[in-house]
């Protein structure tokens, strides 16, 4: 893959990888790190996993829009200020 | 929770939550406030990751978290925003010890090159299907997936892919610098990438349809 002159490696490719999503790469090394996604599947479906990992994370985890709340028992929060209470009253960390 | 809903963009002008001045001095009406206003929504939250029996447990350690920690929350996010990654956190370290597994070596699960530069590790050709999200096999895979990264790993991605904020944001968050942080953010998302294949490549989830 590297016998071209404008042809990355795809450790080269790795390591333009994270300026390319975060669409911090310009000019040439955007265009020979495109060149290697049109060429190389495997850098290819690599990309495409790195950006669903990147999609994922928000997805499943991320705050939702429109919260359903559970319900919150009093003995939980009863809970949680008394352990306040007895945490402030100990050694700050 | 609603499993397609995207990470909120943090407002950087947003005024501070009056709450939150309160918090700081030291007011115990205004920590219940705090509690009976986002407690229903972090223990929906931590339902989610690690089930009804250490839900609240999780939403009691969040909480001591924040208030420890309150003075130096600087309201770049909003308050719920700041507790909802509190408890993400926290529910994902328990998750972890219920997982009974050590911690995850980045290095092991870095990308993998020959000599000549190329790329030698599997790689999955994704299923091109919208709402993998929602499959329960790839939520579990996120979630043992970011429960098994080293700390630091786990929070820089909890910052950057998980809340939304910028890398520049999420370094000044971490307190280091910006290239550290990217760096760190690569090797996170790679190590990440690696376990989750399993659970998304286009075979696996095949495999998962044709059982069901």
């Amino acid at each position: 893959m590297s016998k071209l002159p404008m042809m990355l490696t795809c450790g080269e490719f790795e390591a333009f990888l994270f300026d390319y999503v975060e669409d911090r790469l310009s000019g040439y090394a955007r265009f020979k790190f495109e060149f290697h996604i049109k060429a190389c599947r495997d850098c290819r479906d690599y990309l495409a996993a790195y950006k669903k990992t990147m999609a994922l994370g928000g997805q499943v985890l991320g705050a939702p829009a429109d919260p359903v709340p559970a319900d919150l028992p009093d003995e939980l929060v009863a809970a949680i200020l008394a352990a306040r209470d007895n945490d402030a009253d100990g050694a700050p960390e | 929770m609603d499993q397609t809903a995207t990470a909120p963009r943090v407002d950087a002008d947003a005024n501070p939550d009056p709450l939150v001045a309160r918090l700081r001095a030291g007011d115990r009406a205004a920590y219940a406030e705090m509690v009976r206003t986002h407690g229903g929504r972090m223990l929906a939250v931590a339902r989610g990751i690690v089930g009804e029996g250490d839900a609240a447990d999780c939403v009691q350690d969040a909480f001591l978290q924040a208030f420890r920690k309150i003075d130096t929350f600087e309201g770049q996010a909003a308050l719920g925003t700041w507790l909802h990654r509190i408890v993400v956190n926290a529910a994902l370290m328990r998750r972890r010890k219920m997982m009974a597994r050590p911690e995850l070596s980045l290095d092991e699960l870095a990308p993998v090159f020959d000599d000549t530069g190329c790329r030698v590790e599997p790689t999955y050709t994704l299923l091109d299907e919208p709402d993998l999200a929602e499959r329960t096999e790839v939520r579990a895979a996120i979630i043992d997936g970011l429960a098994q990264l080293p700390d630091e790993a786990r929070q820089i991605i909890l910052l950057r892919d998980v809340e939304g904020l910028s890398t520049d944001q999420a370094a000044t968050e971490l307190g280091v610098s910006v290239s550290a942080a990217k760096v760190r953010l690569h090797r996170a998302r790679a190590a990440l990438k690696r376990l989750l294949e399993p659970a998304f490549g286009a075979d696996s989830v095949a495999e998962i349809g044709a059982e069901a």
